[in-house]
């Protein structure tokens, strides 16, 4: 909403006030000021001048040589304009003068002959061009023929007003008038609210006589009042009115259309002018659209219906899209003589849906969908039609044709100075409070320290005690309310163990030397179908998608992190970061169904991507690139954190390296995978090699065992035997290794491998895997003779299970 | 004998003195106090003596056993502490080298503020929640008080899955969540920090995913003055102990009476800047006291029970406290941004 302060100052005293302190005291006690703005601050000797004389420059075509008296004295000027006549009252900018944007006017030769000035149009003058009236919109801006020569121009154009740009928040639509804003600013600076003039005087007609009207849903439309304003005639609204639509941001038209947007701007009450003689029937049946009938609308657009639009029709035929726009079939031309004016009360929702159906804001559809003021539904119709009678010489009919179902009591809201002061903290007085109340202007019965209000219409806003609350608080001001801590209970906040085991993950990854990402939930089809891990992929799961997707990018709900971190990686790799390692701890979605009715299943996972190199200390000659080994470190790093024992096994799974990828169990449950991307994905992505993990931590930090039992510190030494093995390529450590650990018996506490050759020296197709076996017994020392018997027992069972041989 | 005990002192020290390495005082040692040796050869002859010399004599043998001995070991010391320094010499590296690398890593910007903030207001007794981010729209609009035809439920402006779920547009729904959770009968003081969605096209300063943390407490008796204090509080640990707040009349359909909140501009001290578009304040969130529609959809009494809730966006505020330019940094993951924020 824009608010010019010249108009403002008709109904509320601002002249004591400068524009900035108005604007800070507004925003401070509820609607936000977004800016101020003033139309053209530098207009400066700027003057109406008559045309004397306009006639050809001798030495161009296009330009004219004009004499143009100010007043005091007639000055040379040569105007480029094709709209410049003999006789017309013009701006004229006199050497000195200053025009928005800088110009400065100055004496000047234009092909030879002495120019002392410039002839102005209103967007020189610093009017938007969007507002300036389109006949005057590709030239010079003419005044009307009653002005008087030699005034200044920034009076008479309005270009000393300052404009104030409201933010209105959706619960304060009373503020969508000036007569709305006055009672803001008069509330807020104490001052009295100086209603319009409503009177007129009526014809002979009977406005009865001329029109009838029939509402068929009094619940969709409670009030419906016809005006009928005969003889008028076509032609410019007065300059001020002018003005004041421009600063509103409102293009003038006419007269008629010009009218009823004031009307409309002071009292936030929609108005709509037929062309009484275009409505043939003489009759206005106001129903339910039928679906599929049509209406051209005033914007020219050929409209079908839904079915559910309220339409104000001639009894047959739509003549408007009621409470959003005309139709151009009743449309007011240049020839109209007759008026139908429509003053009436929309439901708000019908208003909203049949706009937001058609695409289709107004003004008035931008006012009816918040809700209007009943009582100022027929006040506005009446101010509008004695404004036409005044500026468009229209007759008034007798009497206003109307259907009347509306409700125009005001609500009635109790509060009591106790709950109030309990509420904001404050020590607010009965007294203070009943001031306040007056400051609004709201009417109230006081007993003490109780009061019942009642909240004017304009205020629709306002039912409930907290809204009263809210009312006092801005009044009185927020700045008031004193600082003080809650008074309940204090207990202290703690982080969960969860919350607590996620930050200790996130800072052990860092320490790995990990960075952390957050990437996008919405992603693409595509990528909801690469890189799932095998323990999500094995719940047969559906990615969720969005109904009305902005971007194929982003259109579905990630079902793993890694396509995204695999993307930041690409990202980062194409702006020469090679060397990187990243890791996320974030949400996935999961969905049992195909068509999802339900909330997906929302589960943590933790992922991490590494690519390039891992160490590096260039003087040194030491390089080394990551590999599975220092992914599935971390993943071991993370399983330790949570004091879990991770399995891995070798695995096949889509878009990995098929020899470089092993699944990661928890006591024989998969909870997620590690290992290289595969090489097709990684060309896909330009990466060179690239290792990831992904994992479901939040079953995994369910697994962790808040309170682990004390394990004693063994008083007995250990025992420890290396076995140095000889097997075929293709067996596994890993296998090997369980072997070890379940054949050995109960002493055995850690098996580690600490050599792996291949090579010279070795039968060709074997390797040689060597183990540390560690026994302990935390209460005694271990004999030869049962570490021996483990240790044969080993022996025996790797050579069954994997075809071992002893290395000697 | 005697001087020949005498003569073998002088002598072993003269060549004790004479040894250069530990080799040469080791051949010494052998040749002097072996078993070969002339002293102990000299002990040997004792039965030769008379029994009065005999005493006497042991007592020199034993003295020049020991001066040898003692001088031996001196030298040893001085010889070995010599080698050692000369060790060490050759162990010398040249430390203007650089170190090996540490690879190094760090929490996302985004992280770092949530988790500061969640640190702030654990120290003020609350808890930390969580909620679903795909959510019902009864809990993203209607348990907050934004029946079926209110203008912020406009498809326009939210992703939805169905006609009754949708990415969550705010984290408000976990207070109504946690309200239920709660019974309506129990206190309630929790912030949620988490992501949300709306449909806005990215630029440099809107995303179609952001960052939000919530904040609610409910009990009897809760003020708006305790939201002041409890705001002012926590502006003054995140952004420094000199900064003031101030509330402005704004409009949330949850809260009611609803602010927003500024802080004093720290770039300019309140003076006023272009970063605070000269008003000297920054807007950090939105506040208010629960709307009694929200506490009663929640189970709680509106006569018994009142609150206080406010929300901010974690973006806002990275941006705010580090002067990051453009809300897409958060999301491009580019490296070069995310290693400037590392807690050393
Ligand atoms: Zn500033």
């Amino acid at each position: 909403m824009y608010v010019s302060l010249n108009w403002l100052k008709q109904y509320v005293d601002i002249d004591n006030i400068s524009p900035e302190d108005l604007a800070e005291k507004i925003t401070r006690s509820g609607i936000e000021v977004e800016s101020i703005e003033r139309v053209a601050p530098e207009s400066t000797n700027v003057f109406v001048g008559y045309v004397e004389s306009c006639e050809q420059h001798p030495n161009a075509d296009k330009l004219n040589l004009c004499q143009i008296n100010v007043g005091t004295e007639t000055y040379q000027i040569i105007c480029g304009a094709p709209n410049i006549a003999q006789g017309q009252k013009i701006a004229a900018a006199l050497p000195g003068a200053r025009l928005p944007g800088g110009v400065k006017i100055k004496k000047a030769k234009l092909r030879g002959v002495e120019s002392h000035g410039m002839v102005c149009s209103l967007q020189e003058l610093g009017i938007d061009e969007k507002f300036v009236p389109k006949d005057v919109a590709d030239g010079i801006f003419v005044f009307p023929e009653d002005t008087e020569v030699g005034t200044p121009v920034a009076e008479l154009l309005n270009l000393d007003d300052v404009i104030l740009e409201l933010g209105l928040t959706p619960n304060r639509a009373d503020a969508m008038s000036m007569l709305g804003v006055a009672y803001e600013v008069a509330a807020i600076l104490d001052k009295e609210v100086k209603q319009p003039e409503e009177s007129y005087q009526t014809s002979d007609s009977k406005a009865a006589d001329l029109v009838s009207v029939k509402v068929e849903d009094g619940e969709l439309n409670p009030y419906y009042g016809a005006f009928v304003i005969e003889d008028v005639t076509i032609g410019a609204s007065p300059l001020w009115m002018r003005n004041y639509l421009m600063a509103a941001g409102i293009r003038p038209i006419n007269n008629v259309v010009d009218i009823t947007n004031y009307a409309l701007l002071v009292y936030g009450q929609p108005l709509h002018a037929f062309d009484y003689d275009k409505v043939a029937t003489k009759e206005i049946v106001v129903r339910t659209a039928k679906q599929g009938e049509r209406i051209q609308t005033l914007d020219d657009q050929e409209r079908t219906l839904k079915g559910d639009e309220i339409v104000i029709t001639n009894g047959t035929e739509p003549i408007a899209l009621a409470g959003v726009m005309g139709g151009a079939n009743s449309e007011v031309s240049d020839d109209t003589k007759t008026i139908l004016l429509e003053a009436a009360y929309f439901d708000a929702r019908a208003i909203r849906r049949s706009s937001k159906h058609h695409n289709l804001r107004s003004e008035a559809s931008a006012r009816y969908e918040k809700g209007i003021d009943p009582n100022r539904v027929k006040r506005a119709g009446a101010y509008a039609a004695r404004l036409l009678a005044e500026y468009a010489d229209g007759k008034i009919a007798q009497g206003v044709v109307e259907f009347d179902e509306l409700d125009r009591k005001e609500k009635q809201v109790k509060i009591d100075t106790a709950s109030v002061n309990n509420r904001l903290g404050t020590t607010i007085s009965d007294e203070e409070i009943a001031s306040i109340l007056t400051r609004l202007q709201f009417g109230f019965e006081q007993d003490n320290s109780e009061f019942i209000v009642s909240v004017p219409t304009r205020r629709g806003d306002i039912s409930l005690f907290e809204d009263m609350l809210e009312e006092i608080a801005r009044i009185y001001g927020y700045d008031n309310i004193p600082y003080t801590l809650p008074q309940g209970e204090a207990f202290a906040g703690k982080l969960t163990t969860k919350q607590y085991l996620k930050r200790q993950l996130k800072q052990y990854l860092q320490g790995a030397g990990l960075m952390e990402t957050i990437t996008y939930s919405l992603t693409s089809k595509a990528r909801t179908e690469m890189l799932v891990s095998p323990d999500v992929k094995e719940q047969a799961v559906y990615p969720v998608a969005l109904k009305m997707p902005m971007s194929e990018e982003h259109s579905h709900l990630r079902l793993s992190i890694i396509p995204e971190l695999v993307d930041t990686l690409s990202y980062n790799v194409a702006r020469k970061q090679e060397n990187l390692g990243y890791f996320e701890f974030g949400r996935v979605f999961l969905s049992k169904e195909e068509q999802i009715t339900e909330q997906p299943n929302e589960t943590a996972r933790l992922a991490g991507a590494l690519t390039g190199t891992w160490m590096e200390q260039p003087w040194q000659q030491e390089k080394k690139p990551v590999d599975f080994y220092v992914a599935k470190g971390i993943v071991e790093g993370i399983f330790a954190q949570l004091d879990l024992e991770p399995v891995f096994q070798q695995a096949q799974v889509d878009g990995y390296h098929p020899g470089r990828t092993a699944t990661v169990s928890h006591n024989d449950r998969v909870v997620g995978v590690v290992g290289q991307l595969h090489p097709t994905v990684q060309k896909a992505f330009d990466l060179k090699e690239t290792y990831v993990f992904d994992l479901d931590i939040a079953y995994l930090i369910d697994q962790y065992e808040e309170v682990p039992s004390f394990r004693t510190i063994p008083r007995h030494p250990s025992v420890t035997r290396d076995i140095a093995l000889v097997v075929s390529e293709a067996v596994h450590a890993g296998d090997i290794q369980r072997t070890i650990r379940e054949s050995g018996g109960n002493l055995v506490q850690q098996v580690q491998i600490f050599d792996v050759y291949q090579g010279e020296h070795m039968e060709a197709g074997k390797k040689s895997i060597a183990f540390t076996v560690l026994y302990q017994d935390p209460t005694r020392t271990l004999t030869d003779e049962e570490v021996e018997a483990s240790y044969n027992s080993i022996i025996e069972n790797v050579k069954t299970k994997h075809d071992a041989e002893l290395r000697s | 004998m005697r001087e020949k005990l005498e003569a073998l002192q002088a002598e072993a020290i003269e060549k004790v003195q004479q040894a250069d390495n530990l080799q040469s005082l080791q051949d010494v040692r052998v040749a002097y106090l072996g078993k070969k040796g002339p002293i102990t050869e000299v002990l040997r002859g004792m039965g030769k003596l008379s029994p009065e010399e005999r005493p006497v004599i042991g007592e020199l043998a034993n003295k020049v056993r020991e001066a040898i001995a003692t001088a031996l070991d001196n030298k040893k010391s001085l010889l070995e502490e010599a080698a050692l320094n000369e060790q060490l010499q050759k162990e010398a590296i040249d430390v203007t080298l650089p170190g090996r690398p540490v690879k190094t890593g760090g929490p996302h910007l985004l992280t770092s503020i949530i988790e500061e903030v969640e640190d702030l207001f654990l120290g003020m007794g609350f808890e930390i929640k969580e909620g679903p981010e795909v959510e019902t729209d009864y809990f993203n609009f209607e348990a907050l008080n934004l029946p079926q035809d209110h203008p912020a439920r406009d498809m326009q402006d939210s992703f939805y899955v169905t006609d009754h779920l949708l990415l969550r547009t705010q984290t408000s729904p976990v207070q109504a969540r946690t309200m239920r959770e709660y019974d309506g009968n129990k206190a309630i003081k929790m912030i949620c920090p988490g992501i949300v969605y709306r449909r806005d096209t990215d630029d440099a300063t809107h995303s179609h995913q952001f960052t939000q943390i919530e904040g609610l407490l409910v009990d009897k008796h809760v003020r708006m003055s305790d939201l002041k204090g409890v705001l002012l509080e926590f502006s003054r640990k995140l952004f420094g102990s000199d900064r003031e707040i101030r509330l402005r009349p704004s409009f949330f359909p949850f809260t009611e009476p609803s602010v927003e909140v500024d802080v004093t501009c720290k770039v300019c001290d309140g003076k006023g800047c272009n970063v605070c578009k000269h008003t000297g304040w920054i807007e950090i969130l939105g506040a208010g006291m629960v709307h009694s529609n929200v506490l009663r959809m929640s189970g709680y009494d509106p006569e018994e029970y009142s609150g206080f809730a406010f929300g901010m966006g974690v973006e806002r505020i990275a941006m705010l406290k580090y002067g990051v330019d453009d809300i897409r940094h958060f999301y491009t993951n580019d490296v070069r941004f995310l290693s400037q924020y590392h807690k050393a």
